[in-house]
Parts: C-alpha cells; structure tokens; sequence
C-alpha cells in the first residue's frame, strides 16, 4: 500500500472516530424520552456485545480455538467492578455518580475487571490450552458453568447475586449501576472503551503477535517449526481475550441496575449467553474484527426487534408463534448466513471506510463467481 | 553435528523407537529409509522437540536437545521441514517465509535470508505474493523448506519431501535438495522413496520397526541385496 493512502485511511478513520464520539457527546445532551429510554440503553448493550464478540474473535477467528464459556470472564469482571465500586462508595470516596473521584473509580473498576478476568484466562488458558479442539471446548464450558457456581457460593457476593437481597438497592443507588439519565449522561464512557478496545485489539492481530498467532491458526506444525513458542502464544491470547471480556463485564455492570449470576448462565435464553457470542463470530466472520462489529450489532438489533417490535404483532398468527422464541429466527439467519458466505459475512477482510467506492465491483464479481458455480453444476 | 544415542519413544504402550543411534557430520547429506510406520517421522519429530523421547540422548554440536523446546531448538540452528507440506494457506508466500525467520530480529538478515532463498527457489519469488493455500504441492514443498531456510540453519531435517509428488517434481525437489547440500547444508533427509534418497546421500540408515536394521554409504546399502529387495523394488 502507498503511503499516501495508508495517510488518507488514517485521516479518514480519525475524522469517523471523531464524528462518532461527537455524536454521542450530542446524544448525550440531547433529550427525549425514547432516546433516553430505548435508543441509549441499547446502545450500552450494542458496546459490549461488540467488544464480547471482537474479544472472542481473537481465540476462534485469529488463534482457531473454540472457547465456550466466554461469559464466564465477563461475570468475573461485571462482579469485580460492581464489588469494587460498591467499596469506594462505602469508603466514601464519592457520593454521587459524577465528578473526578467517580470518573476515577470508574476507570479504576474497569481496569480491575480486566485484570482479574485475564488472571482467570491465564489459570484457565495454561492448562486448557495444552489440549486440542473438542477438549478445549469442553473445558471453557465448564469453566462457564462454574464460575457462576463459584459467584453464588461467595458469601460476598449474595447468593442470589447482587440483585436481590441485601446488596440489590445498594448496588443500584451507590455503585456501577446507571439509570437511565446516567446511561446518557455517560454514554461517551461506553463509546470511548469500544473505541480503545478495538484499537487494542485491532493493532494486537496486525503486529508481529497477531501474525504469530495466525500462523499457528493456519498450521501449529509448521509454526512451531518456525521458532514460534505455540503454547507461549496460545495462552497470551487467551489471556488478553479473557481480559477484554472482562472490561465488558465493567461495561454490563454499568448498564445493569443489578447483578444475576443467571444473566452469564449457560442457560441464559437471551442474547447473552456463551454459544451466542461464538455465533456472532461465526456470522460475522472468523478473522474479521470489523465483522464482529457488524455481526454484534446485527443480531442486537435483530433481538431488539423480534422481542419489542410492533410490526411482530401485525405477521400472521403462525409467525407470531414462531417470534416468540427468538432462537428459531437466529437458527434460520444463521442457516441462511452458512449458506451464502460459508466464512461469514466479511470472511477474513476487514471493513474500510476507503473500501467504499470499491463494493460495487466486488459485489458484481461475487454474484458473477456464484452464477459460475451454478453452471458448472448444471453442465455435470 | 547431530548425534542420536539410544533413542527410546513411546505412545503410550506403544514402543515406537527401540534405542536408535545415529549421527550427521558436518556437510553430510545423511538419508533415514524404512517403510510406514518404522519411526521415520517420529525420529524427526523427537529430534526437533515436537516429541519427547523416554530415554536416550539427542547432542546438536554437544548440547542436550532433551526437554529444549521446540522454538529454542530451532534457535540453537536446526531447521524441520515438517511431513505433507505444512505451509501458512491464508498467508502470501512472503509472508510464509518471513514467519520462517519469526525468530530473527535484524529486519537486514531477514531481506539477505530472503533474497537467498529466492535465488534457491525463483519459483517462489515470482509467487510471492500468492496466498500460499492456492499453491501446487510441489510449490508448497519447496515454500515449506524454503521457510526453514530462513533461520540459515546448521542442519535441516526434511521429512518426506517427495510425498504425493509426481515423478517431475520428485526429480526437480531432489535436484533442489543436492544444490542445498552442495552449497554447504548439512542434511537429514527422510524419505520413503529409498532409490532417490540413497542417488544423493552420502550415508544411509535403514529404519525398520523401530530399531536400525542396517547402515552405511548410500552407495554401499543401494548395491546389498536386502535392501534392493526389500526397498528397491529389484
């Protein structure tokens, strides 16, 4: 690439990145009742759906492993924070959810559950990660299904969780919790983690680490024959995956008026649950960080609607039978996404803004390479 | 260079080296034979780290290879061109080779072991910026060892290069294989193909089941009469 147009892609991404935080500064200033009330909160949700899925695209899409229990680091760092902040408050280092000390702790909340959730990566990833495929899928599921187990029994954190009991008005009133104003107010704190994560994790894939763990993705022979430490990398990643997972765990306890081991429960019907986030990988493309974004926001919005859309309500009767359980409509688009691009809807590509002008082209050749196939089928 | 004393190697239950003792010297081309299943693979394997052995002793130049792992192996100068053309498929040829050279830090080595492995391989230079996955597999093969060239190793293990080759490309791997070797590469080749293998070799091993049925000049082991029997297809 020239370095004339690597110069225009930067300024293009700067002048969007900047345009999108204005715009949710503006969002937050800005009143009403269905942004304050529906717009908003689904976009908290859409933050850390994007950065559950990018976070996990990093072990399946870029290292090929398939790890289940990607929840499981997202309770640990929702958990840590709600705690962590909740004993600030207690300590009276802020009153109200505003000002420096609440902005710090804030911070301070985010950065722990990252770290102890990659703590827990790493206990988890050094021996799991000595095992291949299935058996590592196996593991990550039950560390899912454990960890909240382990959640339930700590006397510290309820046993119901922070939501009911004791600790349920507390939490709501005094730490992470935001209602609805604050969800605006701090929209620009959930926009500028989504932002630095994916710059995170965006220069983490494309550095000499990102190459290293695409090589061992591609062949683990061949990368260990080119001097490259695979259980080093393997378990790096899994790590920094894990730690990600757990800033979004700070990020859902932000949006959250209560805690419930339930909601990162395996058994979780919704939109949250471990399998779910593997399927947004798998849709958006495994390798693509970008379309996990799309593949997040999609599906989000997607769930959004089946359950609170009114047009639901006008299909014929058989099809509202069929919308009341979401998960029949995710199987068909998922069906339909294997079907037409078996590698997801970006594949191993990347969105770019520049890219734009290009899509006619590239769509015209996809549609001409699919009837090229057709024919060859129809000549045998 | 390389020397292998009482290699024992099990999976599992399963006895696969029986105490095999062999040894490379400086410049030698040295060609391990056998049928399926004699522990070919597994030599190699052990011998780059990608196994660990029960007992015995592999020594690069005096040093213990035992419990090194296989990336610092591949430091101490010994390069594995791993069985059934393990190339990067969704990386260019370029890219595959500079992953070759991961280890190196000096970007100007990197270009220099570059440029050299292109001189041995002009194939790959005009490929180079081919997804490696959309090579041939005789142009795999040789992106597999140009790849372990790139760390300008003391000594390359090949496995099995002719491997679902057609005769053409078995020829044109094996003359490539010589000129490494002429150009000063010691070489531990395994091969199936015994006629090929023991045509360039300077010494040969015979694996069988496990254990070194017999050793010696390739020249010497392609004119005994067990060998052309049993190998040969005479």
């Amino acid at each position: 690439m020239k370095k004339s147009e690597t110069r225009t892609r930067y300024l293009v991404n700067f002048i969007a990145v900047v345009l999108l935080f204005v715009l949710s500064v503006v969002m937050s200033n800005a009143g009403g009742d269905t942004l304050k009330l529906k717009v908003v909160p689904s976009i908290w949700q859409c933050c850390y759906l994007i950065i559950m899925a990018a976070s996990l695209n990093l072990v399946l899409g870029f290292l090929g492993q398939l790890s289940l229990g990607h929840c499981g680091f997202m309770a640990v760092g929702a958990y840590t924070a709600a705690l962590l902040s909740l004993a600030f408050q207690r300590a009276g280092f802020y009153d109200e959810k505003s000002g420096p000390a609440f902005l710090l702790v804030l911070l301070l909340s985010t950065l722990a559950a990252g770290v102890l959730a990659a703590l827990m990566g790493l206990l988890v990833g050094i021996p799991a990660l000595r095992l291949k495929g299935d058996y590592l899928a196996i593991i990550t599921l039950g560390f899912g299904m454990i960890i909240v187990n382990v959640i339930n029994n700590l006397p510290f954190c309820g046993q119901q969780g922070l939501g009911q009991g004791s600790a349920s008005s507390a939490l709501y009133a005094t730490g992470l919790g935001f209602s609805n104003d604050e969800k605006v107010q701090y929209l620009w704190v959930a926009v500028l983690v989504v932002l630095l994560c994916m710059t995170a994790m965006l220069l983490f894939v494309r550095s000499k680490y990102g190459r290293a763990i695409r090589a061992i993705r591609d062949n683990e022979i061949a990368a260990s024959t080119s001097g490259i430490n695979v259980s080093y990398y393997k378990v790096l990643t899994f790590t920094i995956s894990a730690f990600f997972a757990g800033v979004t765990g700070a990020l859902y306890s932000c949006c959250n008026a209560a805690l419930a081991t339930t909601s990162f429960a395996f058994t979780n019907g919704s939109i949250l649950n471990s399998v779910f986030i593997v399927v947004m990988v798998v849709v958006g493309g495994m390798g693509s960080m970008t379309g996990s974004v799309i593949a997040a926001v999609t599906l989000f919005l997607l769930n959004y609607t089946i359950k609170n859309g009114a047009w639901v309500s006008t299909l014929p009767a058989f099809l509202q039978n069929v919308f009341t359980y979401p998960m029949l409509v995710y199987s068909i688009v998922l069906i339909i996404v294997i079907l037409f691009r078996p590698r997801g809807i970006m594949g191993s590509r990347e969105f770019a803004l520049c890219d734009v002008p290009k899509w006619p082209g590239m769509i015209k050749a996809w549609f001409s390479s699919r009837s090229g196939e057709k024919e060859v089928v129809g000549h045998e | 260079m390389l020397e292998i004393k009482n290699l024992n190697v099990h999976y599992g239950a399963i006895h696969a080296l029986k105490g095999i003792s062999l040894t490379v010297q400086d410049g030698e081309l040295v060609s391990l034979i056998g049928a399926n299943g004699a522990g070919k693979t597994t030599s190699l394997h052990t011998i780059s780290g990608l196994l660990t052995a029960t007992s015995g002793e592999v020594l690069l130049d005096g040093q213990n290879l035992q419990k090194v792992p296989p990336h610092t192996i591949i430091q101490m100068g010994l390069a594995h061109v791993p069985e059934g053309r393990h190339v990067f498929a969704s990386m260019t040829v370029e890219e595959n080779l500079r992953m070759g050279a991961y280890i190196i830090r000096d970007q100007k080595k990197v270009s220099a072991s570059l440029e050299r492995v292109y001189h041995h391989f002009p194939r790959l230079k005009e490929r180079r910026r081919q997804l490696a996955g959309t090579l041939s597999g005789g142009e795999q093969q040789m992106l597999a060892t140009g790849r372990a060239l790139m760390t300008d190793p003391k000594i390359v293990l090949m496995d099995e290069p002719s491997m679902g080759l057609s005769p053409i490309l078995v020829k044109e791997i094996f003359s490539i294989i010589q000129t490494l070797h002429k150009s000063g590469i010691t070489i531990l080749l395994v091969e199936q193909n015994a006629k090929m293998a023991l045509a360039v070799s300077d010494r040969a091993y015979v694996l069988e089941t496990g254990t070194i049925a017999m050793e010696g000049p390739a020249s010497a082991l392609a004119a005994d009469d067990r060998v052309r029997k049993a190998y040969l297809g005479a």
